[in-house]
């Protein structure tokens, strides 16, 4: 049917239709039993990836916030999928590299607005990830997907230009914290490329950088910096977490200080027998 | 009397210090619990050296604190000032107990209600000090020595703040025409200042490390900014910059948080990763969270013909952590 009505109405008509109808079908699919943050598909979901197939996930998973095409929605919250209120920012021209770093982390579809996007399990199977960037990179022109080669940069570069730019937040180690406002996220089960993504695009409350102030080529010796810390040699013996001097401190005071006051009892105790 | 002392019992004290001769017990006409002791002029001399040598090495550290830098002096150097000061205090107070201080061992525990056994205990501990001759030269070079120490232990104090000269902290690089230049020395063009990012500035031509000198440099829909009325034109084209030095103790502002969707995040602030001191660039660097008692201050800004970003004038406050009086004092001048 969709196909008909592309036909006879042209590409652009044909998409909004079928969104409008795929959307219906999915609150339809909503009301019946489907679970606050499930995936809606299509019936018969075609054997490869397509802008096509990105169309229809979209209008039933995440029209609801983004606006049908993807205009966004700004100014009151719009009732959605599972009667949840939407919206979102629009994502005409923010390509292929926002949107497979948002749905690749499992940051998006967001189950409430009010929250940040957590990495969490990617609802999406691969073939239906790369229908949907492909459809959000055809709603306007915008940055591919980088390709990092992190292999043959500085790890010593990579460090220093770390501690300057993204420690404040991501901790020397790359264990995540704080911002108020906001949760950190850890960096160590990322790829690559989802780095590269994340530091053009600047995901949540995240800054982002051009290439103006880190190059591509230092952008590669970050990312070897932040691939090393997800396996630090903890030469020195136990690492409690690399996440710096409060939990060391922790340790010395209500480990390392119990054991020698013990060890000092022990001692006098000998002696007082001897 | 029952044996209250197992090995020296106290009335076999009494009896042996009567068969030695030995004037009674100091003034109270009690017969001495303890024998005098012979005087031991050279231990006297022993301790009275050591003392001072422990008050050497803590007046040496008060010196090196104050006199020198961690690069010049490093703090295993000044640590071992004071360990060595506490070392030749314990060769003193051995000296004392095993050569000055007469001792008397009681074998059993104390009795816990009984006045008389109490009162010799106060006449032991009395008499025990009779073998020293010269009490007031002891004390002295004891007291030089704990003077000395409490000297040592408040000197860090030092690093808080200059004490007695604190004009350098009124002063900052920054006047009217001052050209911004990025972390490797390049002018930075108002046109390659982008939203949704951040960058560090700092003064041509003036030192990098000086408290005053790096701010941070966003731009902003002008649209939103929420400053007061006297800084209308400080802000060209929505470029805002402020002093990259937390108000409240002085650690650089490392974090902007920026909002991909302004509807529902929190919106622009710098954020100081010491202590989460949160300041909203919007509205003038005032504080919305954390424990900074003043606003971050904001360097005004223009764009001069050629398109580069110069200071406006100086800070809108002091630059730095508080301190005693910041707020009363009035702002500073330029060097």
């Amino acid at each position: 049917m969709s196909r008909l009505i592309t036909a006879l109405l042209g590409r652009r008509a044909g998409r909004i239709a079928l969104a409008a109808s795929v959307l219906a079908l999915g609150l339809a699919g909503v009301a019946e039993a489907q679970p606050e943050l499930g995936i809606v598909r299509p019936i018969h979901e075609p054997a490869h990836a397509s802008v096509q197939l990105g169309a229809e996930l979209f209008a039933a998973n995440c029209a609801s916030c983004h606006g049908v095409d993807g205009q966004g929605i700004y100014k009151r919250p719009r009732p959605g999928a599972g009667n949840v209120p939407g919206m979102g920012p629009s994502l005409r021209g923010v390509g292929a590299q926002a949107a497979d770093l948002y749905l690749s982390l499992g940051y998006m579809p967001l189950g409430n607005i009010h929250e940040q996007p957590n990495q969490g399990p990617v609802r999406f199977s691969k073939k239906e990830l790369r229908s949907l960037v492909e459809y959000v990179a055809s709603l306007g022109p915008g940055p591919g997907i980088p390709h990092p080669d992190p292999k043959g940069a500085s790890l010593s570069e990579g460090f220093q230009l770390f501690t300057l730019n993204c420690a404040g937040c991501h901790q020397l180690a790359a264990e995540g914290g704080y911002v108020t406002g906001a949760k950190v996220p850890p960096l160590h089960s990322v790829t690559a490329t989802q780095i590269a993504e994340a530091v053009r695009v600047g995901p949540y409350l995240m800054p982002r950088f051009s290439t103006k102030q880190i190059s591509n080529a230092q952008l590669n010796a970050i990312i070897r910096y932040v691939l090393y810390t997800n396996k630090i040699d903890n030469r020195g013996g136990w690492g409690i977490g690399n996440l710096g001097p409060i939990p060391e401190g922790m340790v010395a005071w209500w480990i390392g200080i119990p054991l020698l006051l013990i060890a000092c009892l022990l001692v006098s105790r000998r002696f007082r027998k001897a | 009397m029952s044996p209250l002392f197992g090995r020296r019992t106290a009335s076999a004290e009494r009896s042996r210090s009567g068969d030695n001769g030995a004037p009674p017990g100091a003034g109270n006409g009690r017969a001495r619990i303890i024998p005098a002791g012979q005087p031991d002029r050279r231990a006297e001399n022993w301790v009275v050296a050591c003392l001072v040598i422990a008050a050497m090495f803590a007046a040496g550290f008060v010196v090196g604190y104050a006199m020198f830098s961690p690069l010049a002096l490093p703090n295993e150097y000044l640590g071992a000032t004071l360990g060595l000061c506490f070392i030749f205090i314990g060769i003193a107070l051995t000296i004392v107990a095993k050569r000055l201080v007469v001792t008397e061992e009681i074998e059993h525990d104390y009795p816990t209600e009984h006045p008389e056994a109490q009162s010799e205990i106060a006449q032991m501990i009395h008499e025990s000090g009779s073998r020293i001759t010269r009490k007031k030269l002891l004390l002295g070079a004891a007291g030089l020595t704990g003077g000395t120490l409490g000297l040592a232990a408040i000197a860090p104090a030092l690093s808080l703040g200059p004490f007695w000269n604190t004009t350098p902290l009124d002063r900052t690089p920054w006047y009217r025409g001052r050209r911004i230049v990025d972390v490797d020395g390049r002018p930075m063009l108002a046109d390659e200042i982008f939203e949704n990012t951040f960058y560090s500035g700092f003064p041509e031509g003036a030192p990098m490390d000086n408290i005053g000198s790096p701010i941070v440099i966003m731009r902003v829909n002008p649209a939103q900014l929420r400053l007061p009325a006297a800084r209308r034109d400080w802000t060209p084209d929505g470029i805002i910059a402020y002093s990259k030095i937390c108000t409240h103790a002085g650690c650089a502002i490392e974090l902007y948080r920026k909002p991909t969707f302004p509807p529902v995040e929190p919106g622009p602030a710098l954020v100081c990763p010491c202590h989460y001191s949160t300041f909203d660039v919007l509205t003038g660097g005032t504080v919305i969270f954390g424990p900074a008692g003043r606003p971050l201050p904001q360097l005004p800004l223009y764009i001069d013909a050629s398109g580069y970003l110069r200071a406006g004038g100086n800070f809108s406050a002091r630059v730095g952590p508080g301190w005693w009086n910041v707020r009363e004092k009035p702002i500073y001048g330029t060097y």
